[in-house]
Protein backbone atom coordinates (compact mmCIF):
# COMPACT_ATOMS: atom_id res chain seq x y z
CA UNK A 1 0.00 0.00 0.00
CA UNK A 2 1.14 3.80 -0.65
CA UNK A 3 2.37 5.52 2.09
CA UNK A 4 1.12 9.40 2.53
CA UNK A 5 3.25 11.83 3.74
CA UNK A 6 0.69 14.96 2.35
CA UNK A 7 0.17 17.37 5.40
CA UNK A 8 -3.45 17.57 4.64
CA UNK A 9 -6.27 14.89 4.72
CA UNK A 10 -7.00 12.64 2.48
CA UNK A 11 -10.71 12.53 0.65
CA UNK A 12 -12.15 15.65 2.00
CA UNK A 13 -14.08 17.47 -0.73
CA UNK A 14 -12.04 21.08 0.20
CA UNK A 15 -8.89 18.81 -0.18
CA UNK A 16 -9.80 17.86 -3.69
CA UNK A 17 -10.84 21.46 -4.25
CA UNK A 18 -7.40 23.44 -2.86
CA UNK A 19 -5.91 20.99 -5.55
CA UNK A 20 -7.97 21.21 -8.28
CA UNK A 21 -7.85 25.37 -7.92
CA UNK A 22 -4.16 24.52 -7.92
CA UNK A 23 -3.84 23.40 -11.09
CA UNK A 24 -6.36 26.01 -12.71
CA UNK A 25 -4.53 28.65 -10.93
CA UNK A 26 -0.78 27.18 -12.03
CA UNK A 27 -1.78 28.07 -15.79
CA UNK A 28 -4.08 31.39 -15.12
CA UNK A 29 -1.70 33.01 -13.04
CA UNK A 30 1.25 31.91 -15.78
CA UNK A 31 -1.43 33.79 -18.37
CA UNK A 32 -1.67 36.06 -16.71
CA UNK A 33 1.86 37.04 -15.85
CA UNK A 34 2.97 37.12 -19.23
CA UNK A 35 0.09 39.05 -20.85
CA UNK A 36 0.58 41.92 -18.33
CA UNK A 37 4.29 41.35 -18.16
CA UNK A 38 5.60 40.07 -21.03
CA UNK A 39 2.94 40.75 -24.37
CA UNK A 40 2.28 44.24 -22.56
CA UNK A 41 4.57 45.89 -20.17
CA UNK A 42 3.21 46.55 -16.84
CA UNK A 43 3.75 50.23 -16.99
CA UNK A 44 1.74 50.36 -21.26
CA UNK A 45 -1.59 49.15 -19.39
CA UNK A 46 -4.56 51.37 -19.74
CA UNK A 47 -8.12 51.41 -19.17
CA UNK A 48 -8.81 51.74 -23.30
CA UNK A 49 -6.72 48.37 -23.55
CA UNK A 50 -7.49 46.74 -20.36
CA UNK A 51 -11.31 47.88 -21.14
CA UNK A 52 -10.98 46.25 -25.19
CA UNK A 53 -9.72 42.59 -23.19
CA UNK A 54 -12.64 43.01 -20.16
CA UNK A 55 -15.51 43.45 -23.01
CA UNK A 56 -14.86 40.23 -24.46
CA UNK A 57 -16.86 37.26 -23.09
CA UNK A 58 -13.82 34.47 -22.74
CA UNK A 59 -11.55 36.77 -21.19
CA UNK A 60 -14.22 38.32 -18.81
CA UNK A 61 -15.21 34.97 -17.61
CA UNK A 62 -11.60 33.28 -17.72
CA UNK A 63 -10.64 36.84 -14.91
CA UNK A 64 -13.97 35.82 -12.93
CA UNK A 65 -12.98 32.47 -12.40
CA UNK A 66 -9.57 33.17 -11.96
CA UNK A 67 -10.81 35.70 -8.90
CA UNK A 68 -12.57 33.23 -7.80
CA UNK A 69 -10.82 30.17 -7.44
CA UNK A 70 -7.55 32.48 -6.27
CA UNK A 71 -10.13 33.56 -3.31
CA UNK A 72 -11.01 30.11 -2.83
CA UNK A 73 -7.12 28.82 -2.79
CA UNK A 74 -5.32 31.41 -0.96
CA UNK A 75 -8.52 31.97 1.69
CA UNK A 76 -8.36 28.35 2.36
CA UNK A 77 -4.78 28.24 2.50
CA UNK A 78 -4.35 30.34 5.26
CA UNK A 79 -7.41 28.37 6.63
CA UNK A 80 -5.50 25.92 6.92
CA UNK A 81 -2.26 26.80 8.22
CA UNK A 82 -3.75 28.28 10.65
CA UNK A 83 -5.27 24.77 11.80
CA UNK A 84 -2.14 23.33 11.14
CA UNK A 85 -0.67 26.45 13.76
CA UNK A 86 -3.60 24.20 16.58
CA UNK A 87 -6.30 26.74 16.16
CA UNK A 88 -9.40 25.30 17.60
CA UNK A 89 -13.33 25.54 18.96
CA UNK A 90 -15.09 29.16 18.66
CA UNK A 91 -11.65 30.87 17.79
CA UNK A 92 -11.50 28.55 14.46
CA UNK A 93 -15.62 29.24 13.71
CA UNK A 94 -15.38 33.28 14.31
CA UNK A 95 -11.75 32.92 12.13
CA UNK A 96 -13.79 30.38 9.31
CA UNK A 97 -16.41 32.98 9.12
CA UNK A 98 -14.29 35.63 9.14
CA UNK A 99 -12.17 34.78 6.11
CA UNK A 100 -15.95 33.60 4.12
CA UNK A 101 -17.08 36.97 4.84
CA UNK A 102 -13.55 38.31 3.61
CA UNK A 103 -13.87 36.18 0.43
CA UNK A 104 -17.59 37.46 0.03
CA UNK A 105 -16.14 41.39 -0.16
CA UNK A 106 -13.38 40.30 -2.52
CA UNK A 107 -15.18 38.88 -5.61
CA UNK A 108 -17.75 40.79 -4.98
CA UNK A 109 -15.34 44.15 -5.12
CA UNK A 110 -13.94 42.08 -8.19
CA UNK A 111 -16.64 41.32 -9.77
CA UNK A 112 -17.66 45.56 -9.78
CA UNK A 113 -14.24 46.30 -11.06
CA UNK A 114 -14.89 43.67 -13.85
CA UNK A 115 -18.28 45.01 -14.71
CA UNK A 116 -16.46 48.68 -14.52
CA UNK A 117 -13.95 47.23 -17.47
CA UNK A 118 -16.50 45.32 -19.37
CA UNK A 119 -18.83 48.03 -20.11
CA UNK A 120 -21.49 46.21 -17.64
CA UNK A 121 -23.83 49.09 -16.31
CA UNK A 122 -24.14 46.77 -12.77
CA UNK A 123 -20.94 48.36 -10.21
CA UNK B 1 -0.81 0.40 6.28
CA UNK B 2 0.45 3.94 6.50
CA UNK B 3 3.59 4.67 8.75
CA UNK B 4 3.87 8.61 10.05
CA UNK B 5 7.53 10.25 10.74
CA UNK B 6 7.59 12.05 13.70
CA UNK B 7 9.85 14.51 13.14
CA UNK B 8 8.25 16.81 16.20
CA UNK B 9 6.41 20.03 15.46
CA UNK B 10 7.60 21.91 12.19
CA UNK B 11 5.08 24.99 13.71
CA UNK B 12 8.15 25.47 16.59
CA UNK B 13 10.39 27.81 14.54
CA UNK B 14 12.71 27.99 16.75
CA UNK B 15 13.99 24.32 15.70
CA UNK B 16 15.06 26.16 12.12
CA UNK B 17 18.52 24.07 12.24
CA UNK B 18 17.02 21.19 12.68
CA UNK B 19 15.06 21.96 9.71
CA UNK B 20 15.38 19.51 6.37
CA UNK B 21 14.48 20.16 2.88
CA UNK B 22 11.15 19.32 2.71
CA UNK B 23 10.39 21.29 5.74
CA UNK B 24 12.32 24.58 4.40
CA UNK B 25 9.90 23.66 1.34
CA UNK B 26 6.71 23.51 3.72
CA UNK B 27 7.53 27.08 5.33
CA UNK B 28 8.97 28.87 2.06
CA UNK B 29 5.10 27.72 0.48
CA UNK B 30 3.35 28.80 3.67
CA UNK B 31 4.95 32.42 3.11
CA UNK B 32 4.88 32.33 -0.45
CA UNK B 33 1.08 31.27 0.10
CA UNK B 34 0.52 34.28 2.85
CA UNK B 35 2.03 36.77 0.30
CA UNK B 36 0.59 35.86 -2.60
CA UNK B 37 -3.20 36.15 -0.50
CA UNK B 38 -2.25 39.78 0.87
CA UNK B 39 -1.40 40.82 -2.16
CA UNK B 40 -4.50 39.68 -4.04
CA UNK B 41 -6.06 41.53 -1.69
CA UNK B 42 -4.38 44.63 -2.13
CA UNK B 43 -4.70 44.10 -6.45
CA UNK B 44 -8.39 44.14 -6.18
CA UNK B 45 -8.65 47.17 -3.78
CA UNK B 46 -6.16 49.02 -6.07
CA UNK B 47 -8.05 47.81 -9.04
CA UNK B 48 -11.30 49.26 -7.74
CA UNK B 49 -10.28 52.22 -7.24
CA UNK B 50 -10.09 52.85 -11.12
CA UNK B 51 -13.81 51.99 -11.03
CA UNK B 52 -14.41 55.36 -11.80
CA UNK B 53 -12.48 55.72 -15.20
CA UNK B 54 -15.67 53.83 -16.44
CA UNK B 55 -17.58 57.12 -16.60
CA UNK B 56 -14.93 59.23 -18.52
CA UNK B 57 -15.36 60.57 -21.90
CA UNK B 58 -13.99 58.37 -24.59
CA UNK B 59 -11.66 61.74 -25.30
CA UNK B 60 -10.01 61.48 -21.72
CA UNK B 61 -10.03 57.17 -21.87
CA UNK B 62 -8.46 57.54 -25.27
CA UNK B 63 -5.78 59.54 -24.46
CA UNK B 64 -5.13 58.01 -21.37
CA UNK B 65 -6.45 61.06 -19.12
CA UNK B 66 -8.78 58.58 -16.70
CA UNK B 67 -8.13 57.88 -13.11
CA UNK B 68 -7.15 53.79 -13.72
CA UNK B 69 -4.61 54.80 -16.18
CA UNK B 70 -3.35 58.03 -14.54
CA UNK B 71 -2.77 55.52 -11.06
CA UNK B 72 -0.94 52.77 -13.50
CA UNK B 73 1.34 55.35 -14.83
CA UNK B 74 2.13 57.19 -11.53
CA UNK B 75 2.73 53.83 -9.54
CA UNK B 76 5.23 52.23 -12.61
CA UNK B 77 6.70 55.28 -12.65
CA UNK B 78 8.12 54.35 -9.21
CA UNK B 79 11.10 52.08 -8.65
CA UNK B 80 10.17 50.94 -5.83
CA UNK B 81 6.96 49.47 -7.01
CA UNK B 82 9.03 47.59 -9.90
CA UNK B 83 11.12 46.14 -7.37
CA UNK B 84 8.12 44.98 -5.44
CA UNK B 85 6.78 43.44 -8.72
CA UNK B 86 10.21 41.36 -9.13
CA UNK B 87 9.47 40.06 -5.57
CA UNK B 88 5.62 39.50 -6.24
CA UNK B 89 6.72 37.21 -9.59
CA UNK B 90 9.36 35.43 -7.60
CA UNK B 91 7.59 34.36 -4.61
CA UNK B 92 5.03 33.46 -7.28
CA UNK B 93 7.07 31.57 -9.54
CA UNK B 94 8.59 29.11 -6.03
CA UNK B 95 4.14 29.26 -4.75
CA UNK B 96 3.88 27.71 -8.51
CA UNK B 97 6.89 25.09 -8.94
CA UNK B 98 7.20 24.12 -5.40
CA UNK B 99 3.44 23.39 -5.51
CA UNK B 100 3.46 21.70 -8.93
CA UNK B 101 5.87 19.45 -6.30
CA UNK B 102 3.27 18.90 -4.20
CA UNK B 103 0.40 17.92 -6.54
CA UNK B 104 3.08 15.09 -7.50
CA UNK B 105 4.14 14.33 -4.45
CA UNK B 106 0.26 13.88 -3.85
CA UNK B 107 -0.19 11.61 -6.97
CA UNK B 108 2.96 9.68 -5.10
CA UNK B 109 5.29 10.70 -8.01
CA UNK B 110 8.98 11.88 -7.11
CA UNK B 111 8.47 11.10 -3.46
CA UNK B 112 12.17 9.95 -3.59
CA UNK B 113 13.66 13.01 -5.35
CA UNK B 114 11.36 15.43 -3.02
CA UNK B 115 14.62 17.42 -1.27
CA UNK B 116 16.18 16.86 -5.25
CA UNK B 117 12.89 18.93 -6.75
CA UNK B 118 12.66 21.52 -3.87
CA UNK B 119 16.10 22.81 -4.86
CA UNK B 120 15.02 22.37 -8.16
CA UNK B 121 11.98 25.13 -7.78
CA UNK B 122 14.32 27.25 -5.53
CA UNK B 123 17.29 27.21 -8.39
CA UNK B 124 14.15 27.38 -11.24
CA UNK B 125 12.71 30.18 -9.46
CA UNK B 126 15.98 32.29 -9.21
CA UNK B 127 16.70 31.89 -12.96
CA UNK B 128 13.37 32.90 -13.83
CA UNK B 129 12.98 35.52 -11.29
CA UNK B 130 17.03 37.26 -12.74
CA UNK B 131 15.82 36.66 -16.64
CA UNK B 132 13.03 38.67 -15.94
CA UNK B 133 14.64 41.62 -14.20
CA UNK B 134 14.92 43.39 -17.51
CA UNK B 135 11.12 43.24 -18.59
CA UNK B 136 9.98 44.12 -14.99
CA UNK B 137 12.62 47.01 -14.91
CA UNK B 138 11.61 48.35 -18.56
CA UNK B 139 11.60 52.10 -18.73
CA UNK B 140 11.69 52.71 -14.80
CA UNK B 141 14.77 55.08 -15.21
Amino acid sequence: MAERYSSFQSGGRMWLLQRVTAVFLLVVLAFHFFLLHFVHHADEVSFLASSARMEQLSYYSLMILFLVTATFHGVNGVYNALVNQGLTGTKRTVIKWTLVAASVVLIAQGIRTANAWAGIGLY
Amino acid sequence: MSQSYNRGLIEDFGRWREFEAGMWAWIFHKFTGWVLIGYLFTHIAVLSTGIPAAGASEAAIAAGNDVYTQTIVSLEGLLLVRILEVGLLAVAVFHMLNGTRLLLVDLGIGLDAQDKSFYASLILTGAITVASVPTFIAGAF
